[in-house]
């Protein structure tokens, strides 16, 4: 018997709600907008959380530009707080080494982190996921049993066509699902909208590319006054499931 | 000290194994250490014998067995098998400090002496693990 499995619930049962950013292909905006949405999240007075799950590559640390923090060591881990938010990653332990795992490896690191970390009382804990419908995501399926799903996709066919399969598979486990955003939005017509009026999903809100964007990575007072986190912040702030 | 965070895990395992089997007391627990998590095996089980005592009433008599398990890696690549104690004596305290944190890290920090490859399985020892509950 694995027993860091049992031990999974008790160490969220401070955390009110644990939102997944999600999207089948990779390059559509789950880390920016996981990690832009946790720092608007806080901006509001929410206590927040980032967890990435992306462990084959990680980014949200260099979205944050947290470097050289580490857990503290006390009954678990404490995750170190980078611009107000509780912040674990895989790169605590990697960093800046490749991590090539696989199969069940990634399913142990997922339990590990877990099992281990002890977050403080949270409002929200937001989980940047990888993309895909691999390990990861059928293992936070599993683990997190209250996680509530948010999905990104541009209005490419190509994203759109992944993100419908995910959609699907989602549907079908009966996760919890907020709806999608459509980022990157680059022409005036909304095929992301027509499709999710087909698929009956709720489109959260669109948000224009932003040429600027890339210029805050690194800096998270830069990244909160982007024409993109304005955008996610109009979208967040105006929906119901964002207040507690 | 993480090793808390496992013992808890033994015990709430127990715990919930024992409401399954409808047990009223747990008479024993056994608990197998793997090596690749490199756990202080003294610091555990004093740290396993505090977390009973706190917690419910039909865990705090087990009686707590244990059982080292040696850690075997093996290439997924060329087959290699080899134990993890001959590629421990490369590491440095660091990296093993973050093995001990999260085993998988062995793939970051490890490769297959035989033709480097990171993508090795972990056969056994890897980390702590419920062998056995019993209670009446």
């Amino acid at each position: 018997m694995d027993p860091r499995l049992a031990i999974i619930e008790r160490r969220l049962e401070d955390v009110k709600r644990i939102i997944a950013v999600s999207g089948g292909k990779g390059g559509v905006g789950k880390s920016l907008t996981a990690s832009t949405m946790a720092l608007i999240f806080s901006q509001q007075g929410y206590k927040t959380g980032l967890l990435d799950l992306d462990f084959c590559g990680p980014s949200t640390h260099t979205i944050l530009g947290a470097k050289g923090v580490l857990p503290r060591e006390e009954k678990g881990v404490i995750p170190p707080e980078i611009d107000g938010l509780e912040f674990m990653s895989i790169v605590h332990y990697a960093g800046d080494n490749p991590s090539p795992i696989r199969g069940i490896d990634i399913s142990n690191v997922l339990i590990e982190l877990l099992a281990i970390t002890r977050w403080g009382e949270l409002d929200f804990l937001v989980v940047d996921m990888p993309p895909g419908i691999g390990d990861t995501t059928l293992d936070a399926i599993r683990l997190l049993k209250r996680a509530e799903f948010l999905l990104i996709t541009t209005q490419s066919k190509v994203s759109l066509e992944v993100v419908r399969k995910l959609l699907r598979m989602l549907k079908e486990l009966r996760v919890p699902l907020l709806g999608v955003i459509a980022n990157m939005k680059f022409s005036g017509s909304s095929p992301v909208a027509e499709e999710m009026k087909i698929l009956d999903i709720p489109l959260l809100g669109e948000i224009r590319f932003d040429p600027h964007l890339e210029d805050s990575i690194g800096k998270a007072d830069r990244l909160l006054n982007t024409q993109f986190a304005e955008e996610l912040r109009r979208v967040l702030l105006g929906r119901e499931w964002f207040k507690l | 000290m993480h090793e808390w965070a496992l013992a808890e895990g033994v015990v709430s395992t127990a715990l919930k194994e024992a409401e399954k089997g409808q047990l009223k007391k747990i008479a024993r627990i056994k608990v197998k250490i793997g090596e690749l998590q490199q756990i202080d095996n003294e610091l555990f089980k004093s740290l396993l014998e505090d977390v009973l005592r706190v917690e419910d009433a039909r865990v705090r008599e087990a009686k707590l067995e244990y059982e080292t398990e040696e850690a075997i890696l093996k290439c997924r690549v060329c087959g290699h098998e080899w134990p993890f104690s001959d590629s421990k004596k490369e590491l440095s305290e660091e990296d093993a400090e973050l093995i001990h944190f999260i085993p998988e890290m062995a793939k970051v920090y490890l490769r297959c002496p035989q033709c480097k490859s990171p993508d090795f399985e972990v056969v056994k020892g890897r980390g702590v693990w419920v062998e056995s509950i019993e209670g009446e």
